[in-house]
């Protein structure tokens, strides 16, 4: 494999990896903080409870997405630099903005939450967890404009003699419609993650053989509520944003739109295809069950639109582009975006049956089926992310910067053409196998971690106190040693300390 | 001043504060087994550390980031040319920052000793190759006609090269056993000051020829007040250790630090890669950067961010300000046998 192949190959997984954290990580900061705002204000143990268990999944979660973060500031500088050199005058602004803003305040407000909880006052400490969670809310911000000008680059110029784009309005790039319809959407699809990954945990908690612990019952039934409510607000959300995102699509990327539809003809009011049976890469008309005018529909909100499709783009693209092959994959365009729209429906369904099961004060049944799906709903926000990214990303070949078709054409480059010159094949390999074996050998780790702690409960992080206590907040030292017993309260604040 | 030569200049204020703060906590990594006899001893060292290794560790990403936005071309090559020496790093911060969060996760000895050693690891190599890899940016690599390097890994490992390894893990070693003399109590601290004394002369021995060495090479006439500054620092530093101020000897060696990366970057200006192939392909200050817009308005992000990052990481070193003794340690509580 050449050097652009195995390039792409390590910036799909280890860019797939990293969302795998961190879609837990944005949802998990802000579900966090509500959690312990709710204590705060109402002193109710068991929202510390809750607090201090999904803090706890939070943080081993949290460390992964920093360490796999680490490799993706660096990668396009080793292995994209011919991209770097080109897009670096615009790119590289919101990567730097990225670090100054959002990653300094979330790193340092984290590890004055983590280590803070008898150092600080509780209202200050509650702050601090909030500012964690803004810190990772505006990181995605920045990325995603970043990632947006490469699927319709606004606010440059091409300058012929640098052969670069440059940077005219920092503005236009970062109020990038794409931008604005993306940044919602990846929100919403983090806080869909994190709310079924709340409700599932605690719906398996509650429904084990033996019950949850009685210390941790009613703060589990509130999670799961909680748990169902947002997840019906983000699914809401995530269906918006991705109807705004489909129109910008119809507009910018017409190629990327007719590929999720399979379109091979360009047609005057088209269906929605839900499935096709059949190759859809290699021949047309295998496109089924189409729900008449719905693609016309959704991209324009007019019945009667007319969708170019694949064959006649890509010739299209060919006389303005000189000759080549613009079709990106179309079994992956097609199905990548129906798996992320089935994966979110799939999870909004198990919200809907927990909603059931729990109507009116009802318990959780304590059944194996109600276990299995409990934990086994947890993957399908991960999935549908996923699949979201290699859509948006593959879709968008063979560009790595896609030409915006309403102006600046020049301002545009092959993923073929990007990759660095300094590297050999041999080295990528050696990183590409580097890099899988330790995600994959930490993915291990983390899920035995995650598993270890979620069976044990929040009775484990904290232990149920006998004598109720009636100021909120927690005793004991962490780290610092105003205090030098070992009695059971410490254990609390110890199980944040390392 | 022109907009290139501040952002050079921000770069290594940027480079000076990863290498004095993350500096000291890889000193801590390196340390844990040396210093931690027990495993209580060794929760000590790591807790000094825990609450701000990750916002140490955002100076990188910001000098990377801002290297990115300010020098594209510079940013380009360099991480492109020192490819698999990157990758090392990468590999050894990865199992590092895992390790501080996972190792007390689970109570048991081998659980905790595997960590500990990726620990030890992810401190030892980017202490190492970070100063392979800057004293290689300075007296010039093979650069091509596109700005592409065009050495290997062993091109980087030639003796500057390796004395630059020599000298960042030795005073970064100095500067976390300084930290630690300066943030705990009791049996560690006094190891930590014995060991600081032994050290010393160490890092004063190979900083003093790394730094004569580059500053003969191609210093300019300015740039032997920073050498001189970073001799007599090191010096003080071993005082002031032997004097028992811990806090001094710590800032000294900072001090040290910060006046070593600006002789660096004020000898390479207004280079930032010179490429031995030929000076003609060298990345300067004015062929590497970006447009005058992009550096106006990262000028305005940074004039206005990094006070306030500076306040608030300021504030967070602050709240932790109490040394830490083992009987601080409690005991271990997590969950569920393995
Ligand atoms: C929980 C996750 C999740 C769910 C349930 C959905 N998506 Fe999504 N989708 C993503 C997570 C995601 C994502 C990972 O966040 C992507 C990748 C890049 C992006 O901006 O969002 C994405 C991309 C993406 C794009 C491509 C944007 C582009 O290429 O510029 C479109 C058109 C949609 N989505 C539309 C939808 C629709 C109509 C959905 C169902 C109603 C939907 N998504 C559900
Ligand atoms: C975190 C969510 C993301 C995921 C899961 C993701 C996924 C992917 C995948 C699967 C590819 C490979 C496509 C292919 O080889 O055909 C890719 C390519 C690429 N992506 Fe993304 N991406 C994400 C975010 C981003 C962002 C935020 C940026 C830029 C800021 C970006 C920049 C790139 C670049 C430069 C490539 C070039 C390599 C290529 O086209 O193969 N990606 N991405
Ligand atoms: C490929 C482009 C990407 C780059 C260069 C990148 C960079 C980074 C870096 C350097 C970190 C570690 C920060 C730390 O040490 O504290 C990180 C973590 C994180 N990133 Fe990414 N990231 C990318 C994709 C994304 C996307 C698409 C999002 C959101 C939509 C995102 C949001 C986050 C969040 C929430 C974390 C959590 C952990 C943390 O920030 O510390 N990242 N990213």
């Amino acid at each position: 494999m050449n050097v652009v192949t195995l390039s792409r190959w390590q910036f799909g997984i280890t860019t797939v990896y990293h969302f795998l954290m961190v879609p837990l990580t944005i949802g998990l900061s802000l579900v966090v903080a509500w959690f312990q705002t709710r204590w705060y204000r109402t002193g109710d143990e068991a929202y510390l409870r809750l607090t201090k268990f999904f803090g706890k999944l939070f943080l081993i979660n949290f460390a992964m997405g920093v360490v796999t973060g680490i490799v993706q500031e660096f990668q396009f500088g080793m292995n994209w630099a011919t991209y770097s050199r080109f897009v670096g005058d615009v790119f590289g602004a919101p990567l730097a903005m990225e670090a100054l803003v959002a990653f300094f305040l979330e790193s340092t407000f984290l590890g004055l939450w983590i280590f803070g909880w008898d150092r600080l006052s509780p209202r200050l400490h509650l702050a601090t967890i909030w500012a964690a969670a803004i810190g990772t809310t505006l990181s995605a911000y920045f990325i995603v404009a970043a990632n947006s000008w490469m699927q319709h680059p606004v606010g440059v110029r091409f300058n012929p003699t640098t052969g670069r784009a440059e940077l005219t309005s920092i503005g236009a790039v970062l109020t990038n419609p794409t931008t604005l319809a993306a940044y919602p959407h990846v929100i919403a699809g983090a806080l869909m993650t994190a709310a079924v990954f709340v409700g599932g945990v605690s719906a398996y908690l509650l429904s084990r053989a033996e019950g949850a612990h009685p210390a941790d019952a009613p703060a589990l039934h509130r999670a799961v509520r909680v748990s169902i409510a947002l997840t019906f607000v983000a699914g809401v959300a995530i269906a918006v944003s991705g109807h705004f995102q489909t129109r910008l699509m119809f507009e910018q990327q017409p190629m990327k739109m007719a590929a999720a539809e399979a379109l091979c003809d360009t047609e005057t009011g088209p269906g929605l295809s839900l499935f096709a049976i059949g190759n859809v890469g290699a021949e047309c008309d295998v496109r089924s069950f189409v729900i008449p005018k719905a693609l016309s529909l959704l991209a324009t909100d007019r019945t009667d639109a007319t969708i170019p499709g694949v064959k006649d783009l890509n010739a299209q693209y060919q006389e303005q582009f000189g000759p080549g092959d613009y079709r990106p994959n179309l079994v992956i365009a097609y199905w990548g975006f129906r798996a992320m729209i089935l994966f979110g429906a799939v999870a909004s369904f198990g919200a809907v049956v927990a909603w059931w099961l729990t109507r009116k004060g009802r318990h959780l049944p304590r059944a194996r089926w109600v276990r299995i799906t409990s934990i086994a709903v947890i993957a399908t926000p991960f999935l549908a992310n996923t699949f979201g990214w290699v859509f948006t990303e593959m879709g968008r070949q063979p560009w790595v910067v896609a030409p915006n078709p309403q102006g600046l054409p020049e301002v545009r480059l092959f993923t073929a053409d990007a990759a660095s010159g300094a590297v050999s094949s041999g080295m990528v390999l050696t990183t590409l196998l580097g890099f899988t074996a330790i995600y994959g050998a930490l993915m291990v780790v983390e899920l035995l971690l995650l598993r270890r702690y979620i069976t044990a409960g929040p009775e484990a992080v904290m232990p149920h106190e006998p004598e109720p206590s009636d100021h909120p907040r927690p005793e004991g030292p962490g780290d610092d040693g105003t205090a030098s017993t070992t009695d059971d309260r410490e254990a609390d604040v110890l199980a944040f300390a390392y | 001043m022109e907009l290139t030569t501040f952002w050079f200049i921000l770069l290594a204020v940027l480079w000076t504060g990863y290498f004095f703060l993350e500096g000291f906590d890889f000193g801590v990594g390196m340390l844990l087994h040396p210093l931690g006899r027990t495993e209580t001893e060794r929760r000590v060292l790591v807790n000094t550390i825990g609450p701000v290794w990750d916002g140490n560790e955002v100076w990188l990403l910001t000098a990377g980031g801002a290297t990115f936005a300010a020098f594209p071309n510079w940013y380009a090559t360099l991480f492109s040319g020192f490819y698999l020496a990157l990758f090392l790093i990468l590999v050894a911060l990865i199992l590092r920052g895992v390790a501080f969060e996972y190792r007390g996760k689970v109570d048991s000895d081998r659980w905790r000793s595997r960590w500990d050693l990726a620990i030890a690891f992810g401190s030892w190599v980017p202490a190492v190759l970070w100063g392979v890899a800057f004293a290689n940016i300075v007296a010039g690599v093979p650069i091509d006609a596109q700005g592409d390097f065009t050495g290997t890994l062993l091109t980087l490992l030639n003796p500057f090269g390796l004395l630059g390894g020599v000298v960042t893990a030795s005073l970064f070693l100095l500067h976390g056993l300084h930290f630690v003399a300066l943030k705990t109590e009791g049996e560690i601290r006094h190891r930590a000051r014995a060991l600081a004394v032994r050290v010393a002369p160490v890092a004063i021995g190979a900083g003093g020829a790394f730094l004569i060495w580059n500053q003969v090479a191609r210093g300019a006439a300015w740039t032997w007040v920073p050498v001189l500054v970073a001799a007599g620092a090191l010096v003080g530093s071993f005082a002031a250790t032997r004097a028992e101020r811990d806090g001094w000897a710590f800032a000294l060696t900072g001090l040290a630090i910060a006046a070593a990366v600006a002789s660096l970057f004020g000898g390479l200006f207004p280079d930032v890669m010179p490429s031995t192939t030929d000076p003609a392909f060298s990345l300067t200050v004015h062929n590497a950067s970006s447009t005058p817009y992009t550096l106006r308005i990262m000028t305005w992000v940074a004039a206005i961010m990094t006070p306030v990052v500076l306040a608030y990481q300021a504030w967070s070193y602050w709240v932790f300000r109490k040394r830490i003794g083992t009987h601080h340690i409690p005991a271990v509580h997590v969950p569920g046998p393995a």
